[in-house]
């Protein structure tokens, strides 16, 4: 489903991403994983065209996306979270969520109705989905820090997205939270069909629901396969065992 | 939703209703005063519309106040069009130069954006104070006309009226229909996804939203408003002239917007009825306005930043121990 | 239009923009550390020419009084920065950035008023001193000396400034603290003392420029507001945070306003903005800014 070949981007001089080629299947669960400064969330900004690459491809189904731009890409079906929480903070979980269907079903030019109508009923439902229903009317910034997590992955899924970018979903959680929104992302992108592609920090997570997996080194890809592969593979190994 | 706002007691229709009163209950300065008051709440609303609303900082909206009341000035005085006609064309003139302007200008973010506001508009302040044949320069347009009110001489009660007293009613009328169509707009899908621009751009544009686009639409119908306030405003004072397009005019409408308060959608009416009240009051006494306007506006930085309608939110909330309530708008 | 002409418009031009560089190197300086376009740098100016005369009418001496007002300006400007800063402005930070612009607006509103109150509305002026008397015939035109040693000092002080931004330990920290203030503090370094060096030190620039202004320019109110707009565009022209994008906004502006009002009668007004205009959209960030993320 989603293609990215010879990838390169650099910043005055460092190489952020080199000549990165890989792929994922529809509805496959990939990772990216490397050290940090490996490159992971530039080629994330890469793939959702907050950077252009200086050279490379990215596609989708066949379609050459490559730097087309964020709120473009988002309607032709990627969804992303991102690193730092970004949510709306001072709109209630319920309109941060509403605001996302509106977008997608193209009721941003509605200048004259109520919009505390709309899609009352989806907004509801999506939330029951991501546990969040309780804490419609709160406003977001409120949130505790899982449950903003929780709120952000529920604005990617509004935009009823096929393809899911993840970047780091447990950074900053308890081994409690994190499987817990482990099992919440597995079990939503088995209902919805998704093809994951996330990144992660957490080896247990991303060696307990990933079929595939891409390790990245200091912007190179170095490895890229199932998880037995990866883990056997003798440079990972020392690019992991030297530095974690 | 906020506790003052106009689901429970119907605000509008008070303060309207109180409005219309005044030529009859007031004196004939009480209804100069309205009427002021009545077109820099419009003004300060449509700012309103990008700053609390889109989060956009612009520091030269008073260009779209003024190419309005120029337009409509023009038009009245040295082309002897009725105001039915040169109201709406003030409107879409000051709309057409906000989207020429706001094209530019909403590809920069904060400070720059700002700045170029602020250029565009001190060049339509060149150019009015210039351009002596179509805007008269630096003497600008003396006594544009009223428009021909004497159909209002029907209204039962109104025989002692002089001619300003009825255009403060129709300036109360096209001022409550003009913020009950910002009111509107600030509660649509539009709205709603103008305050997402406010919040988190970058998210913003990953559900979809095209921010500039957006932008520049908030930034024209914000524009469009500013220009009837402004036509309004040029038959009230009897004249269109230069320095009212000055940037700090600017200034001014935005401290009325942050004084009333930007997070509630009445804020910036009250702030302007306040500011200018509180004008006219000080400088019967003093002419050191500015200070007394700039310490205002301290405190309101550091003790008050939600202004009015903020501090007394909160000071509901606390008298009456609910949750903090949502200080934006649209709700 | 001769020779002549061309030489007094062109070094009209080159006076009015090293001198305003001086002031908006003080601006750019501490839109660099702060964030903020300070809107008081120009009311900060005004005082200076202020208290430059006020001094200079104190001492009834001879000779070294515009010097001793000059520096007695630039000082004491710096220490109403410093009270401005200590007091008011340092609770400010962390906050929205209109909420910065507007409070240096107030300032704007106050201290003109103040100015007002103290020195009344009639126009002061200070005589040049006497070793700057007179000028020099160059291309059958007199270009005063006092006007070339605004052009040398100006880019001279403003050298200063860089060279101590760019080369001493203190500079660094100063460029550090304007890139990441908690890290910095985490460090050990005293950041709040920083900041309020830095605006001092900017006030100072203005406080100044102010005093030097005094013998061409008569001083008198709205000169603050005059002033902050025309550092403003330059600032902005040559890109907020590049120092010597502020130098080169700076002879630009000056040359466009020289020449202008010969290509545009009566249109000086409106060849600046317009300048600024076109800058911005052929390049948003200016001459040599880079985008603010």
């Amino acid at each position: 489903m989603l293609e990215v070949s010879a990838l390169r981007k650099t910043f005055a001089g460092f190489v952020a991403v080199s000549d990165v080629s890989f792929s994922v299947g529809t509805q496959q669960i990939a990772a990216v994983i490397g050290p940090n400064g490996a490159g992971k969330s530039t080629l994330f900004n890469l793939i959702t065209g907050h950077l252009r690459p200086d050279s490379g491809q990215v596609t989708l189904d066949g379609r050459d996306i490559t730097g087309v731009l964020p709120h473009q890409i988002c309607r032709m079906g990627i969804g992303r979270s991102f690193q730092r929480t970004n949510i709306f903070p001072r709109l209630s979980v319920f309109e941060n969520v509403q605001a996302a269907y509106l977008i997608h079903r193209g009721r941003g030019t509605n200048y004259w109705s109520r919009s505390s109508t709309f899609y009352h009923d989806d907004v509801e439902v999506l939330l029951t989905q991501i546990g969040l229903r309780d804490s419609a009317r709160a406003l977001a910034g409120t949130l505790s820090y899982g449950n903003q997590k929780q709120l952000e992955l529920g604005l990617a899924l509004a935009s009823d997205p096929a393809l899911l970018l993840l970047d780091e979903p447990t950074a900053g959680m308890s081994a409690t939270e994190t499987h817990d929104t482990i099992r919440l992302i597995e079990r939503i992108a088995g209902e919805r069909a998704l093809t994951l592609l996330f990144t992660e920090h957490d080896m247990d997570v991303v060696f307990s629901i990933a079929q595939k997996i891409a390790v990245l080194h200091q912007g190179r890809l170095i490895a890229d396969g199932a998880p037995q592969e990866v883990r056997g593979d003798p440079e990972v190994r020392r690019v992991y065992l030297g530095e974690h | 939703m906020s506790r003052l706002s106009s689901d429970r007691i119907p605000w509008a229709l008070i303060v309207f209703v109180i409005g219309l009163s005044v030529p009859w209950v007031g004196s004939r300065y009480d209804t100069f005063l309205a009427t002021q008051i009545a077109i820099y709440a419009l003004f300060a609303l449509s700012l309103n519309l990008l700053l609390g609303m889109t989060g956009l900082v612009s520091f030269g909206h008073v260009a779209y106040f003024g190419i309005g009341a120029y337009v409509c000035g023009i038009l009245m005085k040295t082309l002897g069009v009725p105001f039915i006609v040169a109201f709406p064309a003030a409107g879409l003139g000051a709309g057409a130069f906000a989207l020429v302007f706001g094209y530019f200008c909403v590809r920069l973010t904060k400070i720059y954006f700002a700045m170029l506001t602020l250029a565009f508009s001190q060049i339509v302040w060149a150019v009015c104070f210039k351009w002596n044949t179509v805007t008269g320069g630096d003497q600008g347009l003396p006594e544009v006309p009223f428009p021909d009110l004497g159909w209002m001489s029907a209204i039962p009660g109104t025989g002692h009226f002089r001619i300003s007293e009825y255009f403060y009613l129709l300036t109360l009328i096209l001022v409550m229909l003009c913020v009950a169509a910002l009111r509107r707009i600030g509660q649509s899908p539009f709205g709603r996804v103008l305050t997402t621009i406010r919040e988190n751009p970058e998210r913003a544009a990953f559900i979809g939203v095209n921010v500039r686009g957006y932008e520049l639409a908030a930034f024209t119908v914000a524009g469009v408003f500013a220009g009837f306030s402004g036509a309004l405003f040029g038959i009230f004072n009897r004249g269109v002239f230069a320095d009212y397009v000055f940037w700090s005019k600017s200034a001014d409408v935005m401290i009325m917007a942050i004084l009333g308060g930007m997070n509630h959608f009445w804020g910036p009416a009250i702030g302007a009825a306040v500011l200018t009240l509180l004008n006219q009051q000080i400088t019967s006494y003093t002419e050191y306005w500015p200070f007394v306007l700039g310490t205002i506006l301290v405190v309101l930085l550091f003790a008050f930043p939600g202004g009015i309608l903020g501090a007394l939110d909160a000071g509901w909330t606390r008298l009456t121990h609910r949750r903090g309530l949502p200080t934006q708008r649209n709700a | 239009m001769n020779l002549s002409f061309l030489f007094s418009q062109f070094m009209g031009g080159l006076t009015a923009a090293m001198f305003l560089f001086l002031i908006a190197s003080g601006l750019s300086l501490i839109f660099g550390v702060l964030r903020v376009l300070n809107f008081a740098h120009g009311s900060f100016y005004m005082l200076g020419a202020y208290l430059a005369w006020q001094i200079v009418h104190w001492l009834a001496l001879g000779g070294a009084n515009f010097w001793l007002a000059t520096i007695g300006a630039a000082a004491g400007i710096a220490i109403l920065g410093g009270i401005i800063e200590r007091l008011l402005f340092r609770f400010l930070y962390g906050r929205e950035e209109l909420y910065q612009l507007l409070f240096t607006y107030a300032l704007v509103l106050i201290l003109g008023d103040a100015a007002k109150f103290t020195w009344g509305t009639q126009q002061l002026s200070v005589s040049r001193p006497a070793i700057l008397n007179g000028g020099v015939e160059v291309l059958a035109t007199t270009v005063p000396y006092y006007n070339l040693f605004i052009i040398a000092v100006g880019p001279l002080i403003a050298l200063g400034v860089w060279l101590m931004l760019t080369r001493t330990p203190l500079g660094r920290m100063v460029r550090a603290a304007a890139l990441d203030r908690e890290m910095l503090s985490a460090l050990g370094a005293n950041v709040g003392w920083l900041y309020t060096g830095m605006f001092m030190l900017s006030a100072a620039l203005a406080g100044l420029a102010g005093a030097l202004v005094t013998p061409i320019q008569s001083i008198v109110p709205g000169m603050d507001v005059e002033i902050i707009v025309q550092a403003f565009i330059v600032v902005v022209i040559g890109g907020l945070g590049s120092f010597w994008g502020t130098f080169w906004g700076s002879v630009l502006y000056g040359q466009v306003l020289s020449f202008g009002i010969l290509i545009f009668p009566g249109f000086s007004l409106f060849s600046v903005f317009a300048l600024m205009a076109v800058i911005l959209i052929i390049r948003p960030w200016g001459l040599f800014g880079r985008p603010i993320r």
